[in-house]
């Protein structure tokens, strides 16, 4: 080998030398650069996925969540403990509930009957 | 028994008399270099279990061989002009490992697993095994500073030829740059077997030198301001993605360049090892067990090529000098990537984290994250670090199959 600086090796000249430099740099550069974007192909898949099966859990919890409350609607309230005297719950359909007090008060007295001996299901407003 | 001519006989193979012969003090200077190194590895603990294992091989080498008229003593435990006659292409000997195995000492023996690229992907096994590719995933923009971080292979490869080195020589002083050991040593005896000793020697002792190396370059390529910036938390990568990486790495990488094949092949397989979860006994074995043994085998073998007669010449010199030119460059690429991705991001990333890419896992990470801290005591950069040093692993193992496939 030939020691002396500045003198190429008789078998790779400058030239040669810069341009496999430049083109290896590149090689790498380019090599990764497609590394790159393949990876954030895999993570943006992978963040789609994960979303919908997000959405798909989240919807799932909502509708659940929906039922639930439909079936404790549904379901019966415990009722309250009655007033003494009182011949028990009267259910109301857009009847408010002065007027409700109003029309048992007035079936009570027509019927000549003490308000607490009656017993009142419903009260609905015929339209 | 004739006791003088017994001693005679004594003092003729001993090596005290190998000084006095012609270039016997080059085994002196070499064994003092060794007990340096010793001194190195042990301690100011620079890459402790390579660095003892090949500043010992260099010392049982020089001792045992006192290299006269291009033979080795008969006690030599390696035996260069052997690995000559396997590279010569006129000689019968020609690539015959069987000449090796009969002929050789056991440093002979151990050093085919050098020759033959073993020991390295072996290591890389391991490496692979031990990486927590996470980070890069969660950031796959890390792999920009890691190309960069690749300039000082091809600057120190043309100034090698410049200074008139041949093409697979300065490929292989080239990629000291890499900062990766096993790429250097399996590239290295791929394509210059001959500067085994004063590249993996430089490699090793670089890599060690990384917190003086580089700290110095960070400040002077970037402001306070740059290295104050903390980076915002990454994203939290699946168990899925990080099983896919590797299989994705291995089809994509070896399908570019095949010559990285079992650079990158041993790598990846060590972490789908790691990651898939149902194979923790083989990546503890070759995290653990098996990365001991090679180590063991490729720091006494690659130190033992550093005979004397090849060892002391102005090219050692020549390549301790390129290699942390290489190595200066390469973190100014990583450095100079990093500034360009901190404008472009509008202040987001650190430039500092740039000078992780060459490679050196963990230990430039270490130095972005003692830096960044250094201007913030509140930053915290090691994970945003360890993106562009794993994908340095990459690019320079890319980097050496470019090498190869343009000198192999």
């Amino acid at each position: 080998m030939n020691n002396s600086i500045l003198t190429a090796a008789a078998d790779f000249g400058f030239g040669d030398a810069a341009v496999t430099a430049v083109f290896g740099y590149a090689v790498v550069f380019c090599g990764l650069i497609l590394l790159m974007t393949v990876l954030y192909i895999m993570a943006a898949i992978f963040k789609s996925s994960a979303a919908k099966k997000k959405a798909a859990e989240d919807a799932e919890k909502a509708a659940a969540a929906k039922e639930q409350a439909k079936a404790q609607e549904t379901e019966k309230k415990p009722e309250a403990p009655l007033a003494p005297g009182s011949a028990g719950h009267v259910k109301l359909y857009d009847v408010p509930d002065k007027e409700a007090a109003m029309i048992m008060a007035i079936v009570a007295y027509k019927m000549q009957k003490p308000l607490n001996e009656l017993h009142f299901i419903s009260i609905k407003e015929v339209k | 028994m004739d006791i003088l001519e017994t001693l005679q006989k004594l003092a003729n193979e001993s090596g005290f008399i190998g000084f006095f012969h012609d270039g016997g003090y080059k085994n002196l200077f070499m064994i003092c270099i060794s007990c340096f190194l010793l001194w190195l590895g042990i301690k100011k603990k620079f890459e402790p279990l390579l660095l003892v294992g090949i500043a010992f091989g260099m010392l049982l080498v020089n001792v045992s061989n006192f290299y006269i008229d291009d033979v080795s003593s008969a006690n030599a435990l390696y035996h260069p002009e052997l690995w000559d006659a396997f590279l010569d292409k006129n000689s019968e000997f020609y690539h015959s490992y069987g000449h090796i195995m009969s002929n050789g000492g056991f440093l002979d023996i151990l050093y085919i697993g050098v020759k033959t690229g073993l020991y390295p992907s072996l290591i890389f096994l391991g490496v692979g095994a031990m990486t927590d590719f996470g980070p890069l995933l969660a950031n796959p923009k890390s792999l920009l500073l890691g190309a960069a971080a690749q300039l000082g292979v091809f600057l120190a490869f043309f100034g090698a030829v410049m200074l008139g080195f041949s093409g697979p020589e300065a490929a292989s002083i080239g990629i000291i740059g890499g900062a990766d050991g096993p790429t250097a040593i399996y590239l290295t005896g791929k394509l210059a077997p001959n500067l085994l000793g004063p590249i993996a020697i430089a490699a090793y002792s670089y890599m060690a030198l990384i917190p003086a190396i580089q700290p110095p370059l960070m400040k002077l390529l970037t402001t306070k301001k740059e290295r104050e910036v903390k980076m915002e938390m990454s994203r939290e990568v699946s168990k899925k993605e990080k099983i896919l990486f590797p299989i994705i790495v291995t089809l994509f990488v070896i399908l570019l360049l095949p010559s990285t094949a079992p650079l990158i092949g041993c790598l990846m397989l060590g972490n789908l090892w790691k990651e898939c979860g149902v194979t923790a006994r083989l990546s503890d074995t070759v995290q653990n067990a098996l990365m001991n043994i090679v180590t063991v085998f490729l720091g006494i073998s690659v130190g033992a090529t550093t005979v004397a007669a090849n060892f002391l010449t102005l090219r050692t010199l020549f390549i301790v000098i390129l290699g942390v030119i290489a190595f200066g460059f390469s973190t100014v690429g990583g450095l100079l990537v990093g500034k360009l991705m901190y404008k472009l991001s509008g202040g987001k990333i650190n430039p500092l984290i740039g000078s992780a890419g060459v490679s050196a896992v963990p230990m430039a990470a270490r130095v972005s994250q003692v830096e960044g801290q250094k201007a913030n005591p509140t930053n915290f950069l090691l994970m945003h670090a360890m993106g562009p040093n794993v994908a340095g692993v990459i690019g320079s193992a890319l980097a050496a199959g470019f090498l190869l496939a343009v000198f192999g």
